[in-house]
């Protein structure tokens, strides 16, 4: 007693597959870790191993005992009734005698002696088998007789339980715990007899099997790098490769091989796909970065002749593989863009929402919308987005330009870039019914910039048919070329409101059509790039397209449910049922469009929150302070999200200055006091730009009448501190509106600052409370007053600190 | 026995010889191929109902598969519309499956200690059969070369025992053995006949059926028969009928895929429709033997 030992556990089970081992040996880790707290138990350190055909555990110095430990739990005061007493007594299963009585209460006292190591250990591996979280599992053998059987990842076929080194005996399925496991399969398929933990890995090692997936990781790394060097070729590095050949093999040996160099002719990234995923092998750059005819596979042996006749095998495969490749690439290129578009229709988009086919159409219409409307303009867009969300602090102007829609371009230019867009649009999806993309459907878009370049498209055309689907994911590169971005922002647009306007909006967890990913790429589009869009005006416009296809579908409807019903009839009576059809629909088409109306606005709304949400979570992901944000966003209306980002840096670098935590501190005092009051408080519309005179409630009115000017309408001299904030005011709303108006919020914030010496000096010297009620109201408006005009930029109240 | 270490590897027929003798030996039944079409062998009755139930059942056979847009009118080395699957089912599975498969690939003359023999994860699920099962693809130096199954449900019943399921791609195996790129040219016999010379024409009369010619309107009927027929002989408990009709009907939906007039959306439709008809024929031929599910 008192001394520490290892304890190994390997499960031996038939091929495990590669993806599943790291977690495995997490849950391994974690499942023996809780069932030995539970007796108290830790081990000193955990190593966990996994191959295809085990998964090993190695706690090391466990103790050799549980510590015995005393249990005590409060009773009833001897001195309560015997319902009481009587109550714990059977709770605790004790009599009155075994109970102790300390300062008038009564304990029971368990006593629990401590138990060896190797009996907590020979229930904990069964508990833990049962319990393993394998993604899936199976039954096999003569037992699955019961569905009750073991589950497991694959067959289970053997247990070492090695407690120093003593088996722990447990037999779990049939199978009994031992000391011996097998070594490689085709290398020593005989049994090996392990001593303890101490000797598990060097025994499998001289077996041929490497336990430690790290070590193989290694090993595959370095020598596919060392091999792909020894040919004067660089090695295309892939480290999710790197772990699944890990997983694959017990005794990994890259080798090389070269395919026939004529496959080159296939672009290089099918052939990088179709050798990675379908043979799980890495490919080679020569010294100019080209794609090399050569790839490296990972057998799982040594074989007798260096490996010649496997390097050849695979060769064979990969070349089968290329061969269909070439052939899909080759009869792909003979058909246009244009004729395969046309076999879009064929292909369902959402059963509400047309086909593939309509929904080019849309695209199409609206990446041409986004050009006429000057929100993408030709190129170089300026390189002076935002940079995804980060809050720099050394700001530019926002925008030279004050007018939404300057129109500086020649018409020429523009309806150019606007047909480019259209064509682009029109061709984007045409690779979806292509034999490539069939075949690899990760490599939609990607073909069509393929097959658009091969067919003489510009540049322009090709790229934005290549990378319109970009940015897909958080670290995906946004688009930069006009003709992508419009093409891109279209796609996006028409999908959300498509998918919004059959009210199949994200709920919870699901969000089966990608719908969040689209928002946050919109934003990504539109910041990355500076774009000036009002959301709600592209929304509207996406939203009269896809109501044409909704309408013109209960058209073909109907079209084909006339010809049903006519089929076989003579001309007359046919034209009597075309009229009555047609009547019944135009019917059925407007009392449907004034539902459509009722129901858009609300769904509308719900896409612009759904938008606001979407980069809210972004800017908290990328650092900026969330009651900033809050303090934005609340003032609500803003739909055009460069602007809207373009407060919250200002906002930003506003609060860190002295000017803006004193502005707040006077902002919060004022708007304290006037919560006491329960004044109401003015409405703040950010993106309908209220000016100083254009009061919104009849409060505001009213200051404004009585405040306008020094003398206008008071009837009493005011402190010299209050007509110094008047004066203030007077200047500063008028500055901020101007600049607000310019979309220039560093100067609305300057303006604002200005109030922060006269507020101070109010606060010090005036009594708002006055006993004269005119004066106090008056003053109380003067605050007012204060909190409308510093909510202009933002609401301040959601500000911390 | 001959010597497998001779120079001149074994020859499509002689493969399959060689896999019957294996199986033979570790008790299986050697059963002739299915008399209909069917696009693999585990629709053959004896993997599909025989796994079904408490029974031991070992069987092996060969059966040809049709899968009509598979179809390359002869061009391409790799792709059949008609091609043969080796199969073996093992119930309950034997504790030793991997080991005895190993054996059967040393029987037909793969080195395994000159060529790289992995066992890749791969599940395999039949919705047309309501089946599913966990396993690998058998690779042999890269070449997927057998499904190893061990079905956990067949027609929506759990699997009471387990049977494992072995599914050789002969062409491919042979083509690997001979060293052949191109299916056409593998040696049927060892007396001169080719793959060529007994299949090529076949295939390029049959793509250009399947794709170009057969009556669509036939083939719709057929189907709508077909379904008919099976729901017939599930009222008359004959679950074996009722499952060669519900065979019927899936052959007859592929051939109609080929055609080309199955649209997407209507496609799951078929599916499930088939589904439910072999489903019914397992449900009754579980009825029929007295077995719960």
């Amino acid at each position: 007693m008192g001394g520490v030992s290892d304890f190994l556990l390997e499960l031996r089970s038939e091929e495990i597959p590669a993806r599943m081992q790291a977690k495995a040996r997490e849950d391994l880790a974690r499942l023996f870790a809780a069932e030995l707290a539970k007796a108290g138990l830790t081990a000193a350190a955990t190593v966990t191993y996994a191959t295809p055909r085990r998964l090993a555990l190695i706690l090391r110095d466990l103790p050799d005992a549980t510590q015995a430990v005393s249990e005590e739990v409060k009773g009833p005061r001897a001195s309560a009734p015997p319902q009481a007493l009587e109550g714990f007594l059977r709770k605790t299963g004790l009599t009155r005698e075994q109970l102790t009585e300390r300062d008038g209460v009564l304990y029971a006292i368990t006593e629990k002696p401590g138990r060896a190591t190797a009996d907590v250990l020979a229930e904990a591996i069964p508990a833990v088998i049962r319990a393993f979280p394998w993604p899936k599992s199976m039954r096999w053998g003569d037992a699955s007789l019961s569905t009750e059987s073991l589950r497991w990842v694959r067959p289970l076929q053997g247990i070492i339980a090695l407690f120093g080194e003593q088996v722990v005996p447990v037999t779990i399925a049939g199978v009994e715990s031992g000391a011996a496991t097998l070594g490689h399969r085709f290398h020593h398929p005989g049994a090996i007899t392990i001593g303890s933990a101490a000797d598990y890995v060097e025994k499998l090692r001289a077996c041929h099997v490497i336990v430690d997936q790290d070590e193989r990781a290694a090993l595959i790394r370095d020598r596919a790098t060392a091999l792909a060097a020894e040919a004067g070729l660089v090695l295309v590095e892939d480290e999710g490769l790197v772990a699944e050949n890990a997983g694959l093999t017990e005794w990994p040996v890259p080798l090389l091989g070269r395919f026939d160099a004529d496959f080159l002719s296939v672009p290089p990234e099918v052939i990088q796909l179709t050798a990675r995923v379908n043979q799980k092998y890495f490919v080679c750059r020569d010294g100019t970065g080209k794609l090399a005819n050569a790839f490296v596979c990972t057998a799982n042996i040594d074989a007798h002749d260096g490996g010649a006749k496997i390097v050849e095998g695979n060769r064979k495969v990969l070349a089968a593989r290329l061969s269909d490749a070439r052939f899909f690439y080759d009869t792909d290129l003979k058909v246009p863009l244009e004729e395969q578009a046309k076999k879009l229709d064929r292909i369902v988009f959402h059963e509400k929402l047309g086909t593939v086919a309509d929904k080019v159409e849309r695209v199409a219409k609206l990446a041409r919308w986004l050009v006429e409307e000057g929100v993408v303009k030709p190129s170089p867009l300026r390189g002076e987005g935002l940079g995804e969300g980060q809050v720099s602090h050394r700001d530019r102007p926002l925008c030279e330009t004050p007018t939404p829609h300057p129109d500086p371009l020649p018409g020429g230019e523009r309806e150019q870039l606007a047909a480019q867009a259209e064509r682009a649009a029109r061709l984007a999806k045409a690779d979806l019914v292509t034999g490539m993309v069939g075949e690899f459907p990760e490599l939609q878009g990607l073909m069509g910039g393929y097959y658009a370049a091969a067919q003489g498209e510009d540049e322009a055309v090709t790229n934005a048919i290549r990378d319109h689907y970009k940015p897909v994911g958080q670290g995906d590169e946004v688009p930069t070329d006009p003709v992508t971005v419009a093409v891109s922002l279209a796609d996006k647009l028409d999908t959300l409101v498509a998918f919004f306007v059959i009210d199949h909006a994200p709920t919870g967890s699901k969000d089966p059509y990608a719908l969040r990913r689209a928002a946050l790429s919109v934003s990504r589009l539109l910041l990355a790039n500076g774009l000036r869009l009002e959301l709600a005006s592209a929304v509207v416009e996406a939203w009269g397209l896809v109501r044409d296809t909704i309408t013109t579908r209960l058209h073909e409807e109907k079209f084909a449910e006339f010809s049903k019903a006519s089929s076989g009839l003579p001309s007359e009576p046919r034209g009597r049922l075309m009229t009555h059809i047609f009547s019944s629909l135009q019917h059925r088409r407007s009392s449907s469009s004034d539902e459509e109306f009722a129901t858009f606005g609300p769904r509308l709304r719900a896409l612009l929150d759904f938008f606001a949400d979407r980069l809210k979570v972004q800017q908290r992901e990328a650092g900026v302070r969330h009651d900033l944000i809050d303090a934005v966003f609340a003032l609500g209306g803003e739909d055009d999200l460069v602007r809207l980002l373009a407060r919250v840096r200002a906002l930003q670098s506003f609060v860190g200055t002295d000017d803006g935590a004193n502005l707040l501190a006077g902002y919060k005092r004022a708007a304290n006091i006037l919560k006491k009051e329960n004044f109401p408080v003015a409405p703040a519309q950010a993106g309908a730009h209220v000016s100083v005179d254009q009061a919104a409630s009849p409060e505001e009115a009213d200051m404004g009448s009585r405040l306008r000017g020094n003398d206008g309408g008071l009837s009493y001299t005011p402190e010299k501190d209050e007509a110094a904030l008047i004066a203030a005011l007077d200047a500063a709303e008028p500055a901020a509106a101007q600049a607000i108006e310019r979309e220039d919020f560093e100067g609305a914030m300057a303006a604002l600052a200005s109030l922060r010496a006269p507020i101070d000096a109010f606060f010090d010297s005036v009594t708002v409370n006055d006993s004269d009620p005119e004066k106090r109201s008056t003053r109380l408006i003067l605050l007012a007053r204060v909190r409308a005009a510093v909510h202009k930029v933002a609401d301040f109240s959601r500000i911390e600190g | 026995m001959t010597d497998i270490s001779a120079p001149r590897p074994l020859s499509f027929q002689a493969m399959i010889l060689r896999l019957h003798q294996y199986w033979s030996e570790r008790g299986c039944a050697i059963l002739q191929p299915y008399d209909m079409e069917m696009g693999a062998g585990t629709f053959h009755p004896a993997t599909t109902l025989r796994a079904l139930g408490p029974d031991t059942w070992n069987a092996a056979y060969v059966q040809p598969c049709r899968r009509p847009t598979d179809g390359r009118y002869g061009e391409n080395p790799n792709r059949l519309q008609h091609y043969y699957q080796y199969q073996v089912i093992l119930k309950p599975s034997p504790p030793d499956l991997q080991e005895l498969y190993l054996g059967s690939l040393a029987a037909i003359g793969v080195d395994t200690g000159l060529h790289d023999i992995r066992f890749v994860e791969d599940d395999w699920e039949s919705p047309t059969l309501g089946a599913w099962g966990l396993g690998w693809e058998v690779w042999c130096d890269g070449m997927e070369v057998t499904q190893f199954t061990y079905f956990q449900q067949m027609g929506g019943f759990d699997m009471k025992p387990v049977a494992g399921e072995l599914t050789y791609g002969l062409e491919r195996l042979a083509m690997y053995i001979q060293n052949v790129d191109n299916v056409y040219d593998l040696a049927f016999n060892d007396a001169g006949v080719s793959y060529g010379d007994v299949f090529l024409e076949n295939e390029r009369q049959m793509s250009t059926w399947n794709f170009e010619v057969a009556d669509t309107d036939a083939l719709f009927d057929l189907f709508k028969k077909s379904a008919a027929e099976c729901e017939r002989s599930l009222v008359a408990k004959l679950p074996i009928p009722a499952y060669e009709q519900a065979i019927k009907a899936s052959h007859t939906f592929n051939l109609l895929q080929a055609r080309g007039v199955i649209s997407v959306a209507e496609r799951q439709a078929y599916i499930g429709r088939v589904r439910d008809l072999a489903k019914a024929a397992c449900a009754a031929y579980m009825e029929k033997n007295g077995w719960a599910a």
